[in-house]
Order: structure tokens, then sequence, then C-alpha cells
């Protein structure tokens, strides 16, 4: 078992959701994130007060899936996400020790999918 | 003769109007995506700082000083001339700069229509440019039409109370010109714009309160007719909001508010033209016929021509100005107002085509020279932002602000 963690461009959601779908990967979960990579985070102003280097708004998808998913996921998502510009984000996959499915207490690689 | 009570509606009704503008600035801001609220702000509040001073200038000259049939001229630029004496030709009860400063109002709003049709992609310097060039050589030639002192539609018996034509059908077409040319946002196959409905609620609340001033202001003194006005106004946003949530029902399940308060402004814009002309009961009839024809424009039209009038600037305002006018030369009765003219359902069937010439010419005219506005400023100034900036938001990337922030 593995969770794929993917840090992506806001407005590339969509895409990579709907090229998960494909790939027959539907349970994920997404969150809000700030940070900044190479793309260095913005300029702000207010009443002529300067902030730089501010965080950008990304989106976080995790996505816990069994060993013979792993691939497909990574390339959904790269598929999805990729502009080719800095900014489009990173994967990172790490290894599951456990799952637990809350509604039938099922453990292990049965109550991923 | 100055009369205090028709003075100070007037002048209440001008902070009606006022307020509308920032009732646009919600009413749109809550429909983008929430990266680009604060541009949509931006555009709508400069438009009013913007138009103000262009009208002291000369955008009243242009539009209501006694000139040709087709402009005002420069006679009363800078205001020269436009005083505190009443000017008969307009309104004989109330200050001349009441009246400049009142009409000023529907001179900043109507180009602030016309922001829901390229919102979430335009560049600031070049919306700055458009609004002006367009209020300068589109509103203010058709204001003086219309509504001008010696303008040749005047003469020739077009009824537009408020505006449906000066205002709605002059704004909806410049739309649907620059959201053509514009192009469609970035990004926005699949996911619904609005991030904040509740502000398209409030918007809508402040735009229904500020619209009694629009059309019963227009009235021009606190009357019998602006009474009429007044309800007739309220009557068509009530039965179009109430059928376009019942539209809605029928034919997707669900009533939904997004829905019922855009069937309340179609409700509004389309009575414009008609307030001041037509009974109560006609205005509820000119209320649900908004409701289904925008309805229609906007779920079943749009999507099928596939063009991005992101907040339906055309599909509502558009749509509702020329139906208003239209249905105008249907309803409108001298009994309503003397000064008006019967409608073809009072037996005049010549007041409709009045009504269809004045629509097809300004709709021609608003077409055409939007058209060259918007390829002149595209070439000194670029209309669309970068793919880049509109990915990243307007907010960001046009004005250095973001709205909301997610870390304290």
């Amino acid at each position: 078992m593995k969770l794929v963690i993917a840090i992506i461009q806001p407005y590339k959601l969509e895409e990579v959701k709907e090229e998960l779908y494909k790939s027959e990967i539907n349970l994920i979960t997404v969150s809000e994130v700030l940070g900044h990579g190479r793309q260095m985070g913005v300029t702000e102003v207010y009443r002529g007060h300067k902030e730089t280097g501010n965080l950008l708004r990304k989106i976080r998808l995790e996505i816990a899936v069994n060993e013979n998913y792993v691939e497909p996921a990574i390339k959904a998502i790269v598929k999805g996400a990729k502009t080719g510009e800095a900014g489009d984000g990173k994967i990172f996959v790490l290894d599951l020790n456990e799952c637990v499915r809350i509604r039938t207490e099922e453990r292990g690689p049965v109550a991923i999918g | 003769m100055i009369n205090g009570a028709d003075t100070v509606f007037i002048l209440f009704s001008t902070s009606l109007v006022m307020l509308m503008t920032p009732g646009l600035a919600f009413f749109y801001g809550g429909m983008v995506r929430r990266k680009n609220i604060l541009s949509v702000l931006m555009q709508c509040f400069i438009a009013l700082c913007l138009l103000s001073l262009h009208w002291m200038f000369f955008g009243y000259s242009l539009s209501f000083a006694p000139g040709n049939v087709f402009w005002g001229g420069f006679k009363w630029a800078g205001l020269s001339g436009v005083g505190l004496e009443p000017y008969a030709a307009y309104s004989a009860t109330i200050p001349h700069q009441a009246f400049m400063i009142f009409q000023m109002m529907f001179a900043v709003i109507t180009p602030a229509l016309i922001i829901g049709a390229f919102a979430e992609r335009m560049r600031f310097s070049a919306f700055l440019a458009f609004i002006l060039l367009w209020a300068t050589f589109v509103y203010d030639p058709i204001c003086h039409w219309v509504w001008g002192e010696g303008g040749w539609l005047k003469s020739l018996g077009v009824l537009d109370f408020a505006g449906g034509i000066v205002v709605h059908t002059s704004a909806g077409i410049a739309a649907l010109v620059t959201t053509i040319f514009m192009g469609k946002r970035k990004n926005l196959e699949h996911t619904p714009s609005p991030h904040n409905l509740p502000f398209v609620v409030l918007g809508t609340a402040l735009l229904w309160f500020g619209w009694f001033g629009f059309n019963a202001g227009s009235a021009l003194a606190a009357n019998g007719l602006a009474v009429n006005a007044f309800v007739a106004t309220n009557a068509a946003a009530a039965a179009a909001g109430l059928s376009w949530a019942l539209l809605e029902w029928i034919r997707n399940g669900k009533p939904t508010v997004f829905g019922m308060v855009t069937g309340s402004i179609a409700g509004l814009a389309t009575v414009t033209p008609a307030s001041g002309f037509v009974s109560v009961m006609s205005a509820i009839i000119i209320g649900v016929s908004a409701s289904v024809l925008c309805f229609i424009a906007v779920s079943i039209t749009k999507p099928k021509f596939k063009y991005d009038d992101s907040l339906d600037a055309f599909g509502v305002h558009g749509v509702g100005g020329i139906l208003g006018t239209l249905l105008t030369g249907l309803f409108a009765s001298k009994a309503i107002n003397s000064a008006g003219a019967n409608g073809l359902f009072y037996g005049n069937y010549k007041q409709f085509f009045i009504q269809l010439f004045a629509v097809i010419v300004v709709v021609i005219y608003t077409f055409v020279v939007t058209f060259i506005i918007y390829k002149l400023v595209d070439v000194f100034f670029r209309m669309r932002v970068s793919e880049k900036d509109e990915s990243m938001g307007l907010d960001l990337t046009q004005h250095h602000e973001r709205a909301y922030t997610v870390l304290e």
C-alpha cells in the first residue's frame, strides 16, 4: 500500500480528477494549501506596504492506493497537471502501514478500494 | 421654479442609482472565482470614479447639450452653463445640476454592466481605455439620440423611460461583442464559477433597491408617475424572480437561489424602459416574459453557441433591454403617462415599429462602434491578460492583492 501525495496548481484540479477517474482511481482527498517552490511566490501590496515572496495557493491531493495502482495514479496526475512551467508541483509516494475502513473495520489492501 | 420635494427626490434617487454600481460589483463579484473578485470590484468602482469625471468634463455635454440631432457637442463641457437654475427642456422643477448628476449615475453603471462579459480575463489598463472610449463614443451619442434635446430617435417618438435602449440594450450588445472577440476563459470546462452566492444575493438586493431610484427617479419629479414607475418596477422584479424559480423547478428539478436572483435582475432590466408608460398589471406580464426569454438565452441558447459571456451581461441585460423596449411598444398607455404614447395593445401599432426601429439602429451602431473600440484598444493595450496571469487570477496579477487569506 502506498500513499500518493501530490501538490498541484489549483486550476489543474479538475483535469487531474478526470485523469484519475479514467484510471479507475475514485477515492481522493483534496485540501487547499499554501506554498512555493522555484516559482518563489508573488508580490502583494497593501496601502503601499509591499510584501514579497508570498505563498501561492496550491492544491494537495492524497490518494491511498494498492501497489498496482501506484503507477497509474502517478501517470494520471502528471497528465492532468503538467504544463511545463515552473509551479506545476510535485508528487510524493510514501509507504502506507495500515488502512482501516471505519464502517466495516476491514483492514489492509481490501479497505483501500 | 425649483420645487423642494422634486429636488430632494432626485438627489435621493441619484444616491440610490449610485449604490447600484457597488451593488453590481457584488452581484458580479460573487459570480467569479475567488482569485478574481477584487478585479471585478475594482473595475466597477473605478468606473464610478473615471466616468463621473468623464461626465462632468464632456460626457454630459455630448449627451444632453442642445447640439444637433446626433450629439450634444461641447457647449456644456466642464459643466459650463450647467448651473443651479432649472433647464426646462429636461426638468422644470429641479436645479440643472441635479438632473446632470442623476444622469451621471446612469453613465457610470452602463459601461460597468459590460464587465460581466469579459470578467476574469481583461487587462486593467485596457479596461480603463475601453470604458472611457465606449462611454464617449457609444453611450453619449445613444443617450443624446434617445433622451437629449433634439435627439433624432426622441423626435421619432421612441419611448425609453429609464434606459431600456440607452442602458441595457447598448451595454448588452457591447457585452456580446467583447465576449465574442475576447474568447473563453481558461480552465473553466468543469468548474462552476460562482465562488460566493451570498454576495450575488447581496448585490441583487442593492440593485433592486437602487432600481427604485433608477426608474421612479426617471419621472424627474415626486409625482404620481414616479409612483407608477416605482410600483411597476417592483412588480416586474417580483414576477420575474418567482417565475424563473418556477421554470428551474420544472425544468431542472430544484429552484436555485442563483436562478431566482438572476430572474429578478432580468425583470428589473426589462421593465426599465416601460416602467413610466405601462400599468402595474402590464409590468407583471413584462416581468414573466423577461424571465422566460432570458432563461432561454442564458440556459439554452448560450451553451449552444458556446460563447463565454462570463456573467450573462448579454443574456440578462441585452435580451432584457431589447425585450422591454419592444414590450413598451405593446403595453404603453397614455392613461398612465399622457406625455408618452399608446402601444399596439392600445390601438397604436406604429409605436411598436418605432420601438423596433430604435432597437435595430442601436444594436447595429453599438455592435460596429464597440468592435472598432475593441480592436483599437487591443492594439495599444492588449485586451487579454497572459495565460499565466489568467490562471493565477487577476487580483494578484493586476492589483497585487488577494481578497481572502488562508493563513492568519
